[in-house]
């Protein structure tokens, strides 16, 4: 089978599940499972498009059963974490002869998927993001990569086959034989970037590197993160790239980027706290590691979640 | 003979010395006008008050200043917006926030040239403030709490006491200490005069840093940050850390925060309140977090005890702060 050959199934059609669907749509045939039915019905009579980064116009299928669509080789799950369940309850069973890449934030998506079948599964990690403007119309913000690679024993060929696709679609990627390295290194990131956010409102901008004075926000960034760095030690992970060279990295980018956990707050909507904060507070007792600072920030973002989920 | 300002066309007579005090309120907002109103019950006090509001200003002198509550008073109070107004005094109250020490008490300063100044607000550092302006300083701290409900009036929400003692740096005498004591007692404001008023000051300091910045974080009140238990957990790590601070120093705490932070949780006492700081933050306004939070850490410091939660803590408000201007 080609690459360009099989169809492509993207489970989740919000901003990295669009984005990934109109630029495979490219190459491929792409079938979008949503959660809403008007959704699957707009994608199926105006299509997708993406502005910005790229100017994209794509026919997808779309559907909010598996039944719906066309058996795919290679299934993306896209929702946001706080999805991750149901969708991959409505996986359970179909789709045998595919593959399943969930490239959801934080730590543990693979285990959730494998729990319901026994797909190859791979990892991923993406750093695209956009803004959703519309059902059918996501604009490409930031158009960074996209990192793959196999997990619980999937052939590393699997990954590369994937990662040839998501490059002829016109995505920045890589594969890596061992993803964790980069999964903590933006773990670690992102429960101190999205924690910080959602507790401050603050975008990530120049605040989170300040350290020029007492109690600048930098201080507190570095300790998290070197917190974050220790727990990826005691499990036995070398990082692909430092969280504070990232942090640093992204405050000087010219527009600060809003993080999506701070999105979810300022829209009183549940977060992804627990499979990224949540999930590398319970990382650092499983391996015996203190984390007061991170764990503090976990329990604070729950906090500040359960006081307008809790009413 | 000066005549003194009047108070709705009625002129007063002439200060006498040895039987009236002059007591000046700066910064009168809900916890000064507490003080202000109680002080002005008695006869033998005289109470100005010094703020920036005008329209508060501008409804106490014309229709006195009322408390109702907790304790019903309508008081009259010579209030002023012009700190050149305010005649000698032989006590200033300060009770503005913590922020502005420094400016209300330069502007008032030439009232206390032979008085002694008290401070009665929240966090650390506010008697280091108040004696760069003037001579004999005291450290107090009081449990009351009000709100402003409109320009003149009070809501009294607690009743509570106040202890006062000598500043070390720049001490007022132990006399002058319990003169003021006994004023605001006989207001009914029960107030201890003692030596070292540094233990009740740190109980209170160690209770709103371990408590006020995570309901201004999370959108809870106090009740509701305690019931949950991970919360309630890191309240006393962060009382931890301040009492370290407060050991280093040799300072002994009248009470365990801990109970206090306890009874406030309660369905009866304060479960339903907002901290101050999480009514700054929905309002948008400058919180205490540098005086509270910022100044045990930097207490910590200056003593070799770290306090990485309360610094973790202070750099989240201020940078929930910074979110309002970016």
């Amino acid at each position: 089978m080609s690459e360009a050959g099989g169809a492509v199934a993207v489970v989740g059609g919000g901003v990295i599940g669009s984005l990934f669907a109109a630029h495979l749509a490219q190459v491929c045939n792409v079938s979008v499972l949503c959660r809403r039915p008007e959704h699957a019905e707009a994608l199926r009579s105006d299509g997708l498009r993406v502005s910005g980064r790229h100017e994209l116009q794509a026919n997808v299928e779309a559907g909010v059963s598996p039944a719906e669509l066309p058996e795919p080789w290679l299934a993306i799950v896209a929702t946001k974490a706080t999805e991750l369940d149901r969708a991959a309850d409505s996986l359970a069973g179909r789709w045998p002869g595919a593959a399943v890449m969930p490239v959801q934030n934080g730590l543990g998506a693979e285990e959730v998927v494998r729990a319901r079948g026994s797909w190859p599964l791979l990892s991923a990690v993406t750093f695209m993001s956009g803004t959703k403007h519309s059902d059918t119309h996501v604009e490409y913000v930031l158009d960074t990569e996209t990192w793959i690679g196999p997990y619980d024993g999937a052939p590393l060929e699997l990954a590369e086959r994937v990662g040839r696709l998501l490059a002829d679609a016109g995505l920045k990627v890589e594969v890596l034989p061992d993803l964790r390295p980069a999964q903590w290194s933006k773990l670690i990131f992102n429960a101190t970037v999205n924690g910080v956010a959602a507790l401050t409102g603050l975008r990530h901008d120049f605040h989170f590197a300040a350290e020029g004075e007492d109690g600048d926000l930098g201080h507190l960034v570095r300790a998290l993160i070197q917190e974050g760095k220790a727990i990826a030690r005691a499990a036995g992970i070398e990082l692909h790239d430092d969280p504070w060279q990232m942090n640093e990295l992204a405050t000087r980018r010219g527009s600060a980027h809003y993080p999506s956990m701070l999105e979810d707050v300022d829209a009183r909507r549940p977060t992804e706290v627990e499979l990224i904060n949540g999930a590398l507070v319970r990382k650092a007792r499983e391996h015996g590691v203190e984390a007061p600072l991170q764990t503090a920030l976990y329990r604070l973002v729950k906090a500040r979640e359960a006081s307008y989920l809790e009413g | 003979m000066r005549l003194r300002p009047t108070v709705q066309g009625q002129t007063l007579g002439p200060v006498q010395r040895d039987r009236l005090l002059r007591i000046c309120v700066v910064g009168c907002g809900a916890v000064g006008s507490l003080f202000a109103a109680n002080l002005a019950q008695l006869e033998d006090v005289e109470v100005w008050a010094y703020d920036l509001d005008r329209a508060h200003v501008g409804a106490i002198n014309r229709d006195g200043l009322h408390v109702s509550g907790a304790g019903d008073v309508l008081a009259r109070v010579h209030a002023t917006d012009e700190a050149g107004d305010v005649p000698p005094c032989d006590f200033g109250i300060v009770a503005t926030k913590a922020m502005h020490t420094d400016a209300a008490v330069a502007a008032t300063a030439r009232a206390f040239a032979d008085g002694a100044v008290a401070s009665v607000q929240n966090g650390l550092g506010n008697e280091d403030a108040i004696a760069r302006h003037v001579q004999r300083v005291i450290r107090g701290t009081t449990f009351p709490a009000g709100r402003l409900v409109a320009p003149g009036r009070v809501q009294w929400d607690v009743k509570g006491d106040t202890t006062l003692g000598p500043f070390e740096p720049q001490p007022a005498s132990l006399d002058e200490v319990e003169r003021l004591a006994d004023a605001c007692t006989r207001a009914g404001m029960p107030t201890a005069a003692v030596d070292d008023a540094r233990g009740p000051q740190w109980r209170k300091v160690i209770f709103n840093a371990a408590t006020n910045p995570l309901g201004a974080l999370t959108g809870l009140t106090h009740g509701r940050v305690c019931e949950r238990t991970d919360l309630r957990a890191l309240v006393s790590m962060l009382v931890v850390e301040g009492k370290a601070v407060a050991s280093a120093q040799a300072i002994e705490l009248d009470a365990d925060p801990e109970e206090l932070i306890d009874h406030a949780a309660r369905k009866d006492v304060a479960y339903d309140h907002k901290a101050s700081m999480l009514q700054d933050v929905e309002a948008r306004r400058a919180t205490e977090i540098d005086f509270l939070n910022g100044g045990i850490v930097r207490a910590g410091r200056d003593h070799d005890v770290s306090t990485p939660l309360n610094e973790a803590v202070w750099a989240l408000v201020k940078g929930l702060e910074a979110s309002w201007t970016s």
